[in-house]
C-alpha cells in the first residue's frame, strides 16, 4: 500500500502551513494514533463487514488547490440536490469547506458559521478546544485518526443562545472525481446552544467517473433544551465509498432525532455515536437503506448512555436487491449511573434477491440495574399473499413491488419533518423503484 | 362467459381438482358449495392465477380467451375479479389510491384515458353509497385494522368500481354478523346485472338466503358431483353434506 507513505508525506507539508496550536496538537497525536492502527482491516470486530482496506489498493489523491477553481455555485447548483432557495447551504468541495460557495438565508447573528480555524483562535477558542476531536473516544481506528490528522479548511456553526431556525442548513460534500481518484476529508464542529432549533442535512455528490472516498467526521454538541433533526442523504454513484462518523453528545437535556437514508453508493460505513450525557436525553434514531447493484452499506451506531432517565429509540429498515449487502450493527451501553434508562432498537429487513445479504449484530452492554431495553431483527421477503392481491386487482406486478417497498419504508420517511426534502427523498425512492 | 372444461389442479403434489366442468353465462349467478377441503378456495385461486396451484389438464375459457394463459394482472383486467376470503391487510398503501391505481390500470387495457382525480372521486361517491362504506374506511391503508365485515365490505366496494364481468365470491359470507351479511349481500345485488355473472362459493346456504342464485353445485373431492337449482341448497342445509358425499362414496366403491 503506497498510500501510506503518500499520507506521511502529505502529512510533512502540512505541518509546515500556519495553524493554532489547538488544531495542531489534536492533528499530530492522531497521525501517531494512525501510522500505529493503519487502516481498519475486517479482522477488527467492528470493521467485520465491511472491507475499507482493500479500497486504498489505489492511489488516492487529496485536492489540489486548483481543481476546485473549475466548480462553480451555478454548476453546482444545477446538480439535483435537496435545500434550494428555502434554505442555508454549505458546499464542501473534495473534503474542503468553501465560504465563498455558500448560501445563507439566516443572518450571521441567528447562524454563525467559521472556518474551523479560525474559530479555534476566535472567541469560540474554548468550546472547539473542548469538544473537536471528543469522538475520537469512541472511534479509535486508523480511518478516524486519518480525518483528524489532516484537519484543514473544516467548519464551525455555532447556533446561538435562543435561535430556533426555520430554514435548514444543508451541508453538500461534492467531490470532483473528473480527472483522478480523490481522497476527501470533511470536517465539522457543530455546537447547539440553550433553547435552540437546528435541522441539519448532509448530502453527497461525487462527479466524474474516477474514484472517490469521503473520510468524514462531523461533530455535534447540544446544550439544555436544544432541539436537532439531523438528516444524511447518501445517493452517490458506485464510484464513490464513504466512511461517515458523526457523533452527537447531548450535555444539557435536549432532543435530538438523526435519519440516515442510504440509496445509492459503493461502498458506504456510517458511525452514528450519540453520547446521552445529560439527565432525561431523549433520541430518535432513524435508518432506511435501499440497496441494488452492488452497494454495500454498514449503520453502526452506538446510544451510550451515561446518565439517568435516558430514552432512545432505533429503527432501521433495510432492502437489498441483487447482490448488495447490507450491515445494521446497534450498540447500546447503560453505564452505571445511568438508571431509568429505556433504549430501544429495531432492524427490519426485506431481501429482494437470492444473492443480497443482510447482517444485523445488536449489542447490549448493561451496567445498572433499573433499565428498559429491548432488540429486535428480522429478515424477510415481500409479502406474497399482498403482492397476490394487488395483482388480481389489475396493478402489475412491477407496481405492485413497488408500492408494498413504498410501505415498507413510508414510516421511516414519514419520520422526516422537513417537507421539501420528504418531497425529493421520495422522489428518488420512487424513481430507483421504477428503474429496477 | 366462462367455460371451464375438465380442470385438474395440483398444490404441493398433491391433486385438488379432479375434473372440473362448468359453463357460466353472463347474468347467470352461480353458487358453489361444499363441504370443507372439498376444492371450492382452490377453483377461486386457480381462476384467479394464485401461482401455487399447478393446471395439469383442461381449459378455461373467459371471453374467448384462454384465461390460464393469462397473467394474474390480465385477467383482473379483462373483467375478473375474485373477492378474497381473507382479504389481506397492507399497511402503508392507501385504499383510495390503489383503488385508483387499479381502476386505471384496467381503463389504460382497455385503451381508454385514465380518471382524473374529480371523476374518480365522483363515481366512487357513487359507489360508495351503493355498498354502504364510510369515506373513513378508505382514506386509511388498505384493511389495516378493519373488521371482518368492514374487509369484506371494501371488497365489494372494490367490485364496484373494478365493474367485472365475471366476480368470484370466496366465501364472502365467512365471519359476518347477521347484519353484516345483510349489508354485503345487499351491495352484491346491487351490482347484479345481465352482463355480468357472478360465482358464488360458500360453505353455507345462508347466503343464498340473501342473494338468489340460478344454479347450485355441489363440490366434492375435487368434483362437482350434483347440480341443480336454489332448492338444491335447501335441501343440503336440511339433510347436511352428507346426504351427498355418502351417495358419492358408495357411487366410487361400485
Amino acid at each position: 500500500m503506497t498510500n501510506i507513505a503518500y499520507f506521511t508525506d502529505q502529512f510533512e507539508g502540512l505541518a509546515a502551513t500556519d495553524s493554532t496550536s489547538t488544531i495542531k496538537e489534536l492533528s499530530k497525536a492522531a497521525f501517531d494514533t494512525f501510522n500505529q492502527s493503519g487502516l481498519p482491516t475486517y479482522k477488527l470486530e467492528e470493521w467485520k463487514y465491511t472491507n475499507i482496506s482493500s479500497l486504498f489498493d489505489k492511489n488516492y489523491q487529496f485536492s489540489k488547490e486548483d481543481s476546485k477553481e473549475n466548480l462553480s455555485l451555478a454548476g453546482l447548483r444545477a446538480l439535483n440536490l435537496p435545500g434550494k432557495n428555502e434554505a442555508n447551504e454549505l458546499y464542501f468541495i473534495d473534503g474542503r469547506f468553501m465560504p465563498g460557495l455558500s448560501k445563507m438565508i439566516s443572518s450571521e447573528k441567528e447562524l454563525i458559521i467559521l472556518p474551523l480555524e479560525e474559530a479555534a483562535k476566535g472567541p469560540y477558542q474554548k468550546i472547539v478546544a473542548e469538544h473537536l476531536g471528543s469522538s475520537s473516544k469512541y472511534l479509535k481506528d486508523g480511518l478516524h485518526a486519518l480525518n483528524t490528522a489532516f484537519i484543514q479548511d473544516g467548519v464551525f456553526i455555532y447556533l446561538p443562545k435562543g435561535q430556533q431556525l426555520d430554514a435548514a442548513l444543508y451541508l453538500h460534500h461534492i467531490n470532483n472525481a473528473n480527472t483522478e481518484n480523490i481522497l476527501s476529508q470533511p470536517r465539522s464542529l457543530v455546537y447547539l446552544a440553550e433553547n435552540t432549533n437546528l435541522q441539519l442535512v448532509e448530502t453527497y455528490t461525487t462527479l466524474g467517473s474516477m474514484d472517490s472516498f469521503s473520510n468524514e467526521v462531523i461533530e455535534i454538541v447540544l446544550q439544555e433544551n436544544a432541539f436537532l433533526a439531523y438528516y444524511k442523504l447518501q445517493n452517490d454513484g458506485a464510484n464513490a465509498a464513504q466512511v461517515s462518523s458523526t457523533q452527537i453528545h447531548q450535555i444539557g437535556k435536549s432532543y435530538v432525532q438523526t435519519l440516515t437514508i442510504a440509496l445509492n453508493g459503493g461502498v458506504i460505513r456510517n458511525n452514528l455515536n450519540l453520547i446521552l450525557d445529560a439527565e432525561g436525553n431523549e433520541t430518535h434514531l432513524y435508518g432506511l437503506s435501499l440497496l441494488k447493484g452492488n452497494s454495500h452499506v454498514d449503520h453502526h451506531t452506538l446510544v451510550d448512555n451515561k446518565q439517568p432517565n435516558c430514552f432512545s429509540n432505533q429503527l432501521y429498515k433495510g432492502i437489498a436487491d441483487d447482490t448488495a449487502t447490507g450491515v445494521f450493527s446497534g450498540r447500546i451501553i447503560v453505564q452505571p449511573d445511568a438508571q431509568k434508562t429505556n433504549a430501544y432498537q429495531s432492524s427490519k429487513n426485506i431481501i429482494l434477491s437470492e444473492r443480497a445479504t443482510i447482517n444485523a449484530k445488536p449489542q447490549l452492554e448493561i451496567f445498572a440495574d433499573d433499565v428498559k431495553c429491548s432488540h429486535g431483527c428480522t429478515v424477510g421477503q415481500l409479502d406474497e399473499e399482498a403482492m397476490f392481491y394487488l395483482r388480481a386487482r389489475g396493478l402489475p406486478l412491477k407496481t405492485a413491488e413497488s408500492l408494498l417497498l413504498q410501505a415498507f419504508a413510508s414510516d421511516i420517511l414519514n419520520q422526516i419533518k422537513l417537507e421539501p426534502l420528504r418531497i425529493h427523498v421520495e422522489q428518488l425512492i420512487l424513481d430507483q423503484l421504477a428503474s429496477s | 362467459m366462462l367455460s371451464i372444461k375438465n380442470i385438474h389442479a395440483n398444490i404441493d403434489g398433491k391433486e385438488i381438482l379432479r375434473g372440473i366442468n362448468l359453463d357460466i353465462k353472463a347474468g347467470e349467478v352461480h353458487a358453489i358449495m361444499g363441504p370443507n377441503g372439498s376444492g371450492k378456495s382452490t377453483l377461486a385461486s386457480v381462476l384467479a392465477g394464485r401461482e401455487e396451484y399447478e393446471v395439469t389438464e383442461g381449459t378455461v375459457t373467459f371471453l374467448d380467451k384462454n384465461l390460464l394463459d393469462l397473467s394474474i394482472e390480465d385477467r383482473a383486467r379483462e373483467g375478473l375479479f375474485l373477492a378474497f376470503q381473507y382479504p389481506v391487510e397492507i399497511p402503508g398503501v392507501s385504499t383510495t389510491n390503489f383503488i385508483k391505481a387499479a381502476v386505471n390500470e384496467k381503463r389504460k387495457y382497455h385503451g381508454q384515458e385514465p380518471l382524473d382525480a374529480l371523476a374518480f372521486l365522483k363515481i366512487m361517491k357513487e359507489k360508495m353509497a351503493l355498498v354502504e362504506i364510510d369515506q373513513s374506511l378508505l382514506s386509511r391503508s388498505i384493511n389495516e385494522g378493519f373488521s371482518g365485515g368492514e374487509k369484506k365490505r371494501n371488497e365489494i366496494f372494490q367490485m364496484a368500481m373494478l365493474e367485472p364481468k365475471l366476480a368470484i365470491l370466496d366465501e364472502t359470507d365467512s365471519g359476518l354478523d347477521i347484519d353484516a351479511l345483510r349489508i354485503v349481500a345487499n351491495g352484491i345485488n346491487k351490482l347484479r346485472n345481465e352482463n355480468r355473472a357472478i360465482l358464488l362459493i360458500t360453505h353455507y346456504q345462508r347466503l343464498l338466503d340473501y342473494i338468489q342464485p340460478d344454479y347450485v353445485h355441489v363440490l366434492y373431492n375435487g368434483r362437482i358431483v350434483k347440480s341443480g337449482t336454489k332448492e338444491l341448497a335447501l335441501e343440503l342445509e336440511e339433510k347436511g353434506y352428507d346426504f351427498i358425499t355418502d351417495e358419492t362414496d358408495l357411487a366410487a366403491k361400485e
